[in-house]
């Protein structure tokens, strides 16, 4: 047998353009940083031109998470696809549902009843806070904060024992249906977010008095990672990481959905867009999330959480003994799928990173024929080469953590 | 359609010639690959579309005239408007002019382009591939691309599956 691990020879002409001559001259020093390794979030590769420890071009290299989920969505039926969205951002996994829900319920015109909408919208924030305790447990840790590590992941789980609560999953959920939802609440569920609701407040507090007056994270945050708001919006930064620069662009306030207009919050912004200011962004959003829970979970309304569409949506079990016209929607349902009519849209959500869009296509069968994710990581990610110019390496760790991605996210 | 929407999309069909669909509240509006740049030209500076959201392709094959199409996604952050263009591309050398001198995030999103449709992207400073490994042959979210599965390769038949790889002729 030959050797198992033949490495592909990469010549300094393949990668001549994406360093300074420099490189080329042998001044500076090319370092691979990743995929592998701890403070990249995941697989990111990052081919750093290093001047001694300063950071003189970034080039990240992405697609070791490719996992072709968006060919896949294209071989299954809609509900089946929904499967595959969960996978995608695997920290805003009902995010992903309720993004890719939008987009069909969009194509159909398949009206949401208030209660599913309200639900929706509560999971949505609950995530929301879910994900950005992994960004300040992850991001901290990068910049040496090593307990607020360990009380964030504390407090995530107390958010996923509530979807674990209502769909039996605490994380790959696909609670959120098309048309609705997959079924009702608990009734345990009012009282647990009421738990989160009384305690988070504290716990936020808690966060803040370890790091937002810590001399040494603000060492290490201020002036870090500076991208202004008219560059942020060239490279395509969208959510906290452009909200960190200035500009108050949020889709739940600019273009609600799923009811957010009945809701009354802010939209956090910060100006200096370094790393700092994306961290107060993120904690303050964590606040106003909590507000948006409390104020649809005071006045959730009664009523069905699913169409009674049964074209689109499966009928009760109850029914399905005694009337004939539910057992062949639910023949059809789970051996053809429901058709989408012909078109295509373009439906977006504020995910906890950004803009998360999805552009589905349908030839007007039982399957998408095209469904493209416009991913919020993807295009802060690509931003990032802006921020790091000139910063030491350590920097670009801190620099990192603060756009917040998940590479699951970045490479579909 | 919104108001402020009217005005633009009257100016992009007597300029550049556009055919205006609307569906479910989506404006979308097709124009040839030539007049691409001026139109985005156009909606960057004199209507402030400065967000590109994304580009992304539809594959109608077996259709060959257009076989694909190309959307962009764009943004009026101060109008609070979206519109999307679409750009027919024919299934022969397939290729459109690149987007990277107007919105710096349509590098990687045209890098993608090639390396899932086989686009080719006419001025790109750095079209190689970005999702798939740079040995990879074809272009995976075509539709003549099957959905089909590779053999994991393990020590019994490493060899065998080496030879398939593009690396492994030579």
């Amino acid at each position: 047998m030959t050797t198992p691990y033949t490495i592909p020879e990469v010549t300094l002409d393949e990668i001549k353009h994406l360093v300074s001559q420099r490189a080329i001259d042998g001044e500076t020093v090319l370092l691979n940083m990743g995929p592998q390794h701890p403070s990249t979030h995941g697989v990111l590769r990052l081919l750093l031109e290093l001047d001694g420890e300063t950071v003189v071009t970034c080039v990240p290299d992405i697609g070791y998470l490719h996992t072709g989920i968006e060919k896949n969505m294209e071989s299954k039926t809609y509900i089946k696809a929904e499967v595959m969205t969960d996978r995608l951002d695997y920290l805003n996994t009902v995010g992903n549902n309720f993004a890719y829900c939008l987009a069909v319920e969009k194509m159909i015109e398949l009206d949401v009843p208030p209660r599913a909408q309200a639900i929706r919208v509560i999971l949505a924030e609950l995530q929301r806070i879910a994900s950005h305790l992994i960004w300040l447990a992850t991001s901290a840790l990068d910049v040496a904060a090593m307990s607020v590590f360990l009380y964030a992941f504390r407090e995530r789980e107390i958010i996923l024992d509530v979807l674990e609560l209502v769909s039996g999953q605490r994380m790959m959920t696909t609670y959120i249906r098309p048309g609705g939802l997959w079924r009702d609440v608990p009734v345990e569920f009012d009282a647990a977010v009421r738990n989160i609701l009384d305690t988070f407040p504290k716990r936020i507090d808690e966060y803040e008095d370890l790091l937002t007056k810590n001399p040494l994270f603000l060492d290490r945050t201020m002036g870090i990672g500076k991208i202004s708001a008219e560059e942020a919006i060239q490279w395509g930064a969208t959510g906290s990481t452009l909200r960190g620069s200035g500009p108050d662009w949020d889709l739940r306030k600019k273009r609600p959905y799923s009811g957010y207009e009945q809701y009354d919050f802010e939209v956090p912004t910060a100006t200096e867009g370094d790393v700092y200011a994306r961290y107060l962004v993120r904690i303050r959003e964590m606040r106003e999330a909590l507000k948006i829970i409390e104020q649809a979970l005071n006045k959730l309304p009664l009523g069905p959480v699913s169409t009674n569409d049964h074209k689109y949506v499966p009928p009760p079990r109850s029914e399905l003994g005694v009337s004939m016209e539910s057992l062949i929607h639910h023949f059809k349902l789970w051996t053809e799928g429901f058709n989408v009519p012909k078109g295509s849209v373009y439906a977006a959500v504020e995910s906890p990173r950004g803009e998360l869009g999805v552009f589905l296509e349908s030839d007007g069968g039982p399957k998408p024929f095209r469904i493209h994710w416009r991913t919020p990581s993807y295009n802060n990610l690509e931003a990032m080469p802006v921020m790091t110019e000139g910063l030491l390496i350590a920097d670009l760790v801190a620099i990192i953590g603060s756009i917040d991605i998940v590479l699951g996210d970045v490479d579909r | 359609m919104d108001k402020q929407l009217q005005p633009i999309v009257k100016k992009l069909k007597k300029e550049f010639g556009a055919e205006v669909t609307e569906f479910r509240g989506d404006v979308q509006v097709l124009l040839a690959s030539e007049k691409l740049i001026a139109a985005s030209l156009k909606l960057r500076d004199e209507f402030d579309f400065a967000l590109l959201s994304t580009i992304t392709a539809v594959d109608y094959w077996p259709e060959e005239s257009p076989r694909f199409h190309i959307v962009y996604v764009f943004n009026s952050l101060s109008k609070n408007l979206q519109l999307m263009l679409r750009v027919p591309v024919a299934g022969e050398n397939p290729t459109i002019p690149t987007l990277t001198k107007v919105y710096k995030n349509a590098n990687w999103r045209e890098r993608e382009l090639w390396d899932m449709f086989g686009i080719k992207v006419d001025g790109h400073p750095d079209l190689r591939r970005l999702l798939m490994p740079d040995d990879w042959n074809g272009h995976p979210l075509r539709k003549d691309y099957p959905l089909g599965y590779e053999e994991p390769q393990f020590t019994f038949n490493y060899e065998e599956i080496d030879l398939s790889k593009p690396h492994g002729e030579v």
